[in-house]
């Protein structure tokens, strides 16, 4: 029993796995069946959820568990969920439908494990089980050309980040002879080059996963090229869990560099900030301006990284759940207009709520959460990032993010404008919302809101650390 | 000179030269071979290092291991693409493609 709750999540997982690969392997069926099958198995996942995770590891130490990495696992299985429920129009009009739900489902244990690793070997595998579907996945427009340039784009770069992961993975080996996190812990020392270089290696190889400048160069193309629920995923779970391990890293590995990965923190979070803001400014594209707009927000998260302390963690998590909230609304509308219409910039979105008013309000306060306005969930995400950054007492920095947060005001409230008070552009028709799509919208804003007005979410998170 | 320092001069190597390779060809096959270089160069100094400083435990024979069976799987899925990506544009040049906005 105690093994079933252990690895609830990953044995979820697996069932999803072998279920639509038999079904996939058995006798031809109608898309709408396959997408049921995919809805019904990532609900017995969020169903599985709602079970304690109890604190344990198994395999001598490769996997561990803990009630707060549960939770975080629970945040990734319902993102799924949400993320499917938008996809309905694009899945119904795309002819391999089990297979898209097939990489999702493996990613997603892929990142599981990640979360769970105990050993850099769990680890290294996780992240390549995690990383290989979605690059297949952002393929998955077979016939548009842009897409396949965004998986070749994705695999490049997320082969060269696991490249220099493994040889920094090489150098902690061989300066402290395990690859098991608490024996390296154990064993780093702030005064070794070899442990700063392999911090470094390390921690670009995260930055890659996580597009914090300056290795961010691939996810402007990615995010457009690929189909709308693949860019969600990347943008939301993929980067939900990565931002979680890294935590796990910087707090359990490398607590004895404390100092040097301060120095790294504070030097990229600016960077990231920065860059993230200015080139999200003059976007013209929706997906590649929702792409800029998440390299500013990790952003935020790691100037709370920068301030060392436990508060840091609870308020990266919880900001994970709320950007899930927020991200999902917004990438939901783009999704949903793109896949029936197939326009994407904002002139073409220009007045989009003369024709979709429920589309244009979730859009709206999807932007406001990001942007961090205070009735809306995004407001407390990003308050609780900046308390927990200016623990270190760096009050430059923390300045800093909060003119940024001004900035960013200004590119989200720009789209508000253009669909709300501009004269429509060509019409965008009015649009029918299925059943699925109406569900998630609801979820969606239920998040942004309930997330934002009820405190005990933060504190339930800051429990359990 | 002793032979764990010579084999930390070729793994090392291996991974510049694969890294110096990445960043300057622009075929993309060329790009999945300097990839590779990468990795086996980062094998390489994990099996010297287990041989040479650490060989009572196999931890990092069995992370080389994993290290070569992962690069197979990755080059399948790249294959892959790239072949899509020639159907769909008929270049493997990275240079060309650049169908989305810079």
């Amino acid at each position: 029993m105690h093994y079933l709750l252990l690895l609830k999540h990953e044995l979820a997982a697996t069932l999803a796995i072998v279920v639509l690969l038999v079904a996939r392997l058995g006798r031809n069926r109608e898309t709408s069946f396959y997408i049921h099958l995919g809805y019904l198995l990532l609900l017995l996942h969020v169903f599985v959820s709602l079970f304690p995770s109890p604190e344990g590891q198994l395999f001598a130490g490769l996997f561990v568990n803990s009630p707060l990495l549960g939770l975080q696992k629970s945040f990734l299985a319902f993102g799924l969920l949400l993320i499917a429920l938008t996809a309905d129009r694009w899945l119904r009009q795309h002819e391999y439908v089990p297979e898209v739900f097939l990489l999702m489902i493996s990613s997603l244990l892929g990142l599981f494990l990640l979360i769970s690793s105990g050993s850099l070997l769990m680890f290294y595998l996780a992240l390549e089980l995690a990383t290989l579907p979605i690059a297949a996945l952002c393929n998955f427009d077979l016939r548009r050309q842009q897409s396949s340039e965004a998986a070749t784009k994705m695999i490049l770069s997320s082969a060269f980040s696991s490249a220099i992961l493994s040889f920094g993975i090489s150098l902690l080996y061989g300066s402290t002879g395990s690859l098991r996190f608490p024996d390296i812990a154990q064993r780093l020392s702030g005064s070794d080059p070899l442990h700063v270089i392999a911090l470094v290696l390390l921690f670009s190889g995260f930055a890659f996963k996580l597009s914090v400048v300056p290795f961010h160069l691939w996810t402007a193309d990615v995010y457009q090229g690929s189909p709308v629920p693949v860019t969600t995923y990347l943008s939301v779970v993929s980067k939900g869990a990565i931002v979680f391990i890294f935590c796990t890293a910087l707090f359990q590995v490398f607590a004895p560099l404390q100092s040097f990965g301060r120095l790294l923190l504070i030097i990229t979070a600016v960077a990231t900030l920065l860059i993230g803001n200015l080139f999200a400014l003059r976007q013209e594209n929706l997906k590649r301006f929702l792409a800029f707009s998440s390299i500013a927000q990790v952003g935020f998260i790691l100037v709370a990284l920068s301030g060392g302390t436990k508060e840091a963690v609870s308020a990266a998590v919880y900001f994970v759940l709320v950007y899930l909230f927020s991200n999902v609304g917004a990438f939901a509308v783009v999704g949903i207009v793109s896949a029936a219409t197939g326009k994407e910039t904002i002139t073409e979105l220009r007045g989009l709520y003369h024709s979709n008013r429920l589309l244009s309000w979730v859009l709206a306060l999807s932007l406001f959460s990001l942007a961090g306005i205070p009735p809306t969930a995004g407001f407390f995400g990003k308050f609780f990032l900046l308390m927990a950054g200016a623990h270190s007492s760096q009050y430059a920095l923390i300045a800093f993010a909060a003119l940024n947060m001004v900035v960013a005001l200004f590119y989200y409230l720009r789209v508000v404008r253009a669909i709300f008070l501009e004269p429509p552009f060509e019409g965008v028709q009015s649009l029918n919302l299925s059943t699925a799509e109406r569900l998630a919208l609801a979820l969606s804003v239920a998040g942004i809101l309930i997330s934002g007005i009820y405190s005990g979410a933060y504190e339930a998170i800051a429990a359990l650390i | 000179m002793d032979v764990l320092k010579f084999l930390l001069i070729i793994g090392t190597g291996l991974f510049f030269i694969g890294a110096f390779g990445f960043l300057t060809r622009r075929n993309i096959l060329t790009m999945l071979i300097a990839v590779e270089l990468m990795l086996n160069g980062a094998a390489l100094n994990l099996l010297a290092f287990n041989r040479y400083l650490w060989p009572d435990r196999l931890d990092g024979l069995f992370l080389a291991l994993f290290i070569i069976a992962i690069a197979a799987a990755e080059a399948a899925v790249f294959i892959a693409i790239v072949l899509r990506l020639y159907r769909n544009m008929r270049t493997v040049d990275v240079e060309r493609v650049s169908e989305l906005k810079q």
